[in-house]
C-alpha cells in the first residue's frame, strides 16, 4: 500500500489486491486502514519515480506496439495503433498482445482499444473486463454507464457533481451542457466532447532518445500518393546512410506524416531480420501508401528507425556460394506487413505421438529444425481440425469397421491397415493417464482413404469411450 | 517450306512475345509416358499449373495437395504454400519429399489475400515453387500469375479446391494456366495379405499449351515426390488393362 499527504491528512494513494480485498479503498485515511488491518504494510507514494517509470514504459511500448505513445499520467500509457495493428494481425491481436507482454514482464494491466483517447481511458480504468475491445462507433454508447471518474475531470468537479446526484456519463451527457458550463466551467463540455470524438485530441509522443531519423519539411504541403512515395524514396535513402554509418539494421521503421490540421497518420513496417537495404525499405513503405489519409496536405514526413540492430556491411553473393537456397527475406516481410506476422509460418517436429500435437508453427526464418517426423506410418494428407464422430460397425476388440458413415454417406471398407495404439499424455493432464487411441488406415471401394480411430482400446472402458472418429483423409 | 524456315519464324515470334519458346525449362516427371506426352518433356517452369481433385477430391483436395507436393519436392529453394485456413498435415508433405524447413505457410485468411501472396510469390524469383489452394481463379487473375511466373521461372501450382461439389463445375472455366490436372483415387492392388496397398491413383491431363488431353494411372508419389507406373508384377489383375489410354497399355 502507497501513501500521499494530502494537506494535513495522510491517506491511501495505491494498493494492491490483497488490500483491496480486505476492504481498503483508495482515498481512505491511514490511520483508519492501520486500524482495521494490523500488519499493513505501508510505503510513501513516489510521485516523482512513478512519473519516470510510466515514461520508460511508454518508451518501451513505443518500440515493440506503436509509433505514437504518450504517457497518461498518472497511471496509464495511451497508443494511438492505427498505423501499426496490420503488423500483429488485427486490432484483437494487439490487444492481447500488449496484455500477455506486460503480464512476461511481471506488470498487471489492463488495456481497452476505442475510438478515442477519452473512451479508452475510461473503458481501460472502470470496465470489469481487464481486455476490451470496442467496434468503431459503438464507443460512445459503451462508455454511458462508466462512474462519472472515468471523465479525466478534476477531483473537485466530480464531487461537487456527486453532490448534485450526477452518478454516471449517461446522466451527465442528458443534463443541459449550459447551465454545467455555467457552474463548472468548460472543463465538463471539453472532456464529453473529446471521449465522443467530436473534438480531436493530439497525442503527445514520447521520443527515443538518440534514435536514428530523418525528416523532410515542405514548404508547400503535399498530397499526391506519387509526391509522397518520391518523397519516402529520398528520405529511406538518408535513413540507410545514417544507419550505415553506425554499422546498424532496421528492423521496425516508422513513417510519420505531420498534417497542416495537426493530425499525425503513421505507418510502421517490421522486418524479421535487420535490413539496410534502400529498395526493400522503400517498397514496404510504399506498399502501405493508401493508408495514408493526406487531409488537407502534409507538412512534414519523418522517418525513423525505431528498433535497429548491428549489422555487418553487407557481402555480395560470390558466384562460388552454392546458389540453391536463395534468400526469401524480402518475400516473407512484404508478406507480413500485409498479413501480419502470424500469418507466415513453418512447421516444425514436436515429440509426440499425438497426431495434432506432433507440430508447431515457428517464424519463417527461425533456425531450421535438425529433426523430421517419423515416416515409419503414412500420414494424412489433411487433418481435420476436430476429429468427427462416424458411425461404425466393427468387431471388438481389434478389428477395422467393416463400414462407417461419415457426414451422412455410408462407406463399405475394403482394405484397412492397424490397429496403430497411440497413447495418452499422462505429463500433461490426469484425464490422460489411461487414455488409448487405436487408429486405421481405411480404404474404400472408390479407393478413398481416410484415417480413422477408436477412442479406447476395445477391452477397457477406462481407456476410453469406444467411439469410432474420422481424423483425416489420405491423398 | 523447310523446317528450317519455320523454325526461324517461330524463334521470332517467341522473341516478340517476349518468352524465349526454345529454352523454357522443365521438370521432368521421370515417368516415360507422361514426360514424351507433354512438350519439351516436362511440366515448364517458369509457368501457372492448376490441379484438382476428382469426386471427394474436389473438396478436401487431399491427392492433389500430395500430387503439387511431389512437384515442387522436386524442385530447389523453398516454397511458399498459402493457404485460406490450414488443414494440411505437415508430417504427409514431409514423406513426398517436402521436408519441413522448406515450406513457408501463408495463412491468408481470405480468398483475395491467397491470390495476393501467390502472385508476390510467383514475382519473387527466389523461391523452388509455389502453392496455393484456391476456389475461384479467374481468367484475369490467371494471366496475371501467369505473366509474374514467367518473369520469375518459378513453377506456381494453383490447387482448386470447393466447399461444395456443385461448386466444382468451376473447373471448365477457361483460364490461362499452361497445364490443367485432375487427380483422383483409384482402388489400390489387392495385397496377397490383408492391409492397403501404395495408393493410385488416375492423373488426367485435361488441359495442355502445346499437347492434347491425356490420362495416365500412376502409383501415388513416394518419398522423393515421384510418381510412377505401376510396377509389372505378374499377379497384376486384368482390369488395370482395361483403359484405353492408360499408362501402361
Amino acid at each position: 500500500m502507497l501513501v500521499t499527504r494530502r494537506g494535513n491528512r495522510r491517506e491511501i494513494a495505491a494498493l494492491d489486491y490483497a488490500a483491496m480485498s480486505v476492504g481498503l479503498r483508495k482515498g481512505m485515511p491511514v490511520s483508519k486502514a492501520q486500524a482495521m488491518i494490523k500488519s499493513l504494510h505501508v510505503a510513501d507514494l513516489d510521485a516523482a519515480g512513478d512519473r519516470e517509470a510510466i515514461n520508460r514504459l511508454a518508451l518501451w511500448a513505443l518500440q515493440r506496439f506503436s509509433p505514437l505513445v504518450a504517457a497518461d499520467h498518472p497511471d496509464g500509457i495511451v497508443m494511438d495503433i492505427a498505423g501499426a495493428d496490420h503488423l500483429h494481425g488485427g486490432e484483437e491481436m494487439v490487444l492481447e498482445k500488449i496484455l500477455s507482454q506486460f503480464k512476461a514482464a511481471d506488470l498487471l494491466g489492463k488495456a481497452a482499444l476505442a475510438d478515442t483517447w477519452g473512451q479508452a481511458h475510461a473503458l481501460a480504468r472502470y470496465h470489469k473486463h481487464p481486455a476490451v475491445l470496442v467496434e468503431p462507433g459503438q464507443g460512445a454508447t459503451v462508455i454511458q454507464d462508466l462512474p462519472l471518474t472515468a471523465l479525466r475531470l478534476p477531483a473537485a468537479i466530480v464531487t461537487a457533481l456527486r453532490g448534485l446526484g450526477f452518478e454516471t456519463i449517461k446522466d451527465l451527457t442528458a443534463a443541459p451542457r449550459a447551465t454545467l458550463t455555467l457552474r463548472f466551467g468548460p472543463e465538463i463540455g471539453r472532456r464529453i466532447d473529446q471521449a465522443l470524438g467530436i473534438v480531436g485530441e493530439p497525442i503527445e509522443p514520447v521520443e527515443l532518445p538518440e534514435v536514428i531519423e530523418v525528416a523532410r519539411p515542405f514548404g508547400e504541403p503535399i498530397g499526391a500518393a506519387d509526391t509522397i512515395a518520391r518523397y519516402i524514396a529520398q528520405l529511406v535513402e538518408r535513413l540507410v546512410g545514417d544507419l550505415e554509418r553506425k554499422g546498424l539494421g532496421a528492423k521496425r521503421v516508422d513513417l510519420l506524416a505531420y498534417r497542416v490540421d495537426n493530425t499525425t497518420t503513421t505507418v510502421r513496417v517490421g522486418t524479421a531480420l535487420p535490413i539496410r537495404d534502400t529498395k526493400r525499405l522503400t517498397r514496404l513503405l510504399t506498399d502501405k501508401i493508401e493508408t495514408i489519409d493526406p487531409g488537407f496536405g502534409i507538412e512534414q514526413l519523418r522517418l525513423r528507425a525505431v528498433q535497429a540492430e548491428p549489422l555487418d556491411p553487407a557481402q555480395l553473393i560470390n558466384s562460388l556460394v552454392d546458389g540453391d537456397d536463395q534468400d526469401v527475406s524480402a518475400l516473407i516481410d512484404l508478406l507480413s506487413n500485409r498479413m501480419g506476422q502470424g500469418a507466415l509460418y513453418r512447421f516444425a517436429p514436436v515429440a509426440s505421438d499425438i497426431p495434432e500435437r506432433s507440430f508447431q508453427k515457428v517464424a519463417p526464418l527461425s533456425l531450421e529444425t535438425v529433426s523430421e517426423w517419423p515416416s515409419k506410418w503414412p500420414r494424412p494428407t489433411r487433418l481435420l481440425p476436430y476429429p468427427e464422430p462416424i458411425d461404425t460397425m466393427a468387431l471388438l476388440p481389434d478389428h477395422p469397421p467393416v463400414w462407417f458413415t461419415w457426414r451422412g454417406v455410408r462407406r463399405r471398407i475394403k482394405a484397412a491397415d492397424g490397429p496403430e495404439r497411440i497413447f495418452g499424455e499422462w505429463w500433461k493432464t490426469d484425464a490422460e493417464i489411461s487414455a488409448v487411441r487405436d487408429y486405421f488406415r481405411v480404404e474404400d471401394e472408390a479407393g478413398e482413404r481416410y484415417w480413422i480411430y477408436r477412442a479406447g482400446d476395445g477391452e477397457d472402458p477406462n481407456t476410453g469411450s469406444h467411439k469410432w472418429y474420422l481424423h483425416g483423409v489420405f491423398g | 517450306m523447310d523446317n528450317a524456315v519455320i523454325a526461324d519464324l517461330r524463334e521470332k515470334i517467341g522473341r516478340l512475345e517476349g518468352r524465349p519458346a526454345s529454352q523454357r525449362a522443365v521438370l521432368p516427371f521421370g515417368v516415360d509416358v507422361i514426360d514424351r506426352h507433354l512438350p519439351g518433356g516436362g511440366l515448364a517452369l517458369g509457368a501457372l499449373h492448376e490441379v484438382a481433385g476428382g469426386g471427394n477430391g474436389a473438396i478436401d483436395g487431399a491427392a492433389a495437395a500430395l500430387f503439387a507436393a511431389g512437384i515442387v519436392a522436386r524442385t530447389k529453394g523453398k516454397v511458399l504454400w498459402c493457404v485460406t485456413r490450414q488443414d494440411l498435415f505437415a508430417p504427409a508433405i514431409a514423406q513426398v519429399g517436402l521436408g519441413a524447413n522448406r515450406v513457408i505457410y501463408v495463412e491468408a485468411g481470405d480468398e483475395r489475400s491467397v491470390l495476393e501472396a501467390f502472385e508476390e510469390g510467383m514475382r519473387y524469383g527466389g523461391l523452388g515453387g509455389i502453392v496455393a489452394e484456391v476456389a475461384k481463379l479467374t481468367m484475369t487473375a490467371s494471366r496475371r500469375l501467369q505473366l509474374a511466373a514467367e518473369t520469375s521461372g518459378a513453377v506456381g501450382i494453383a490447387i482448386r479446391r470447393w466447399r461444395r461439389q456443385t461448386e466444382a463445375a468451376d473447373f471448365g472455366q477457361p483460364t490461362a494456366a499452361v497445364t490443367r490436372w485432375r487427380v483422383s483415387t483409384l482402388p489400390s492392388r489387392p495385397l496377397p495379405v490383408p492391409g492397403v496397398g501404395r495408393g493410385r491413383w488416375q492423373v488426367e491431363l485435361i488441359r495442355c499449351r502445346g499437347a492434347e488431353a491425356a490420362d495416365f494411372e500412376v502409383e501415388a508419389c513416394d518419398g522423393t515426390g515421384r510418381i510412377s507406373l505401376f510396377s509389372d508384377l505378374p499377379d497384376r489383375p486384368l482390369s488395370t488393362r482395361s483403359r484405353k489410354r492408360s499408362a501402361v497399355g
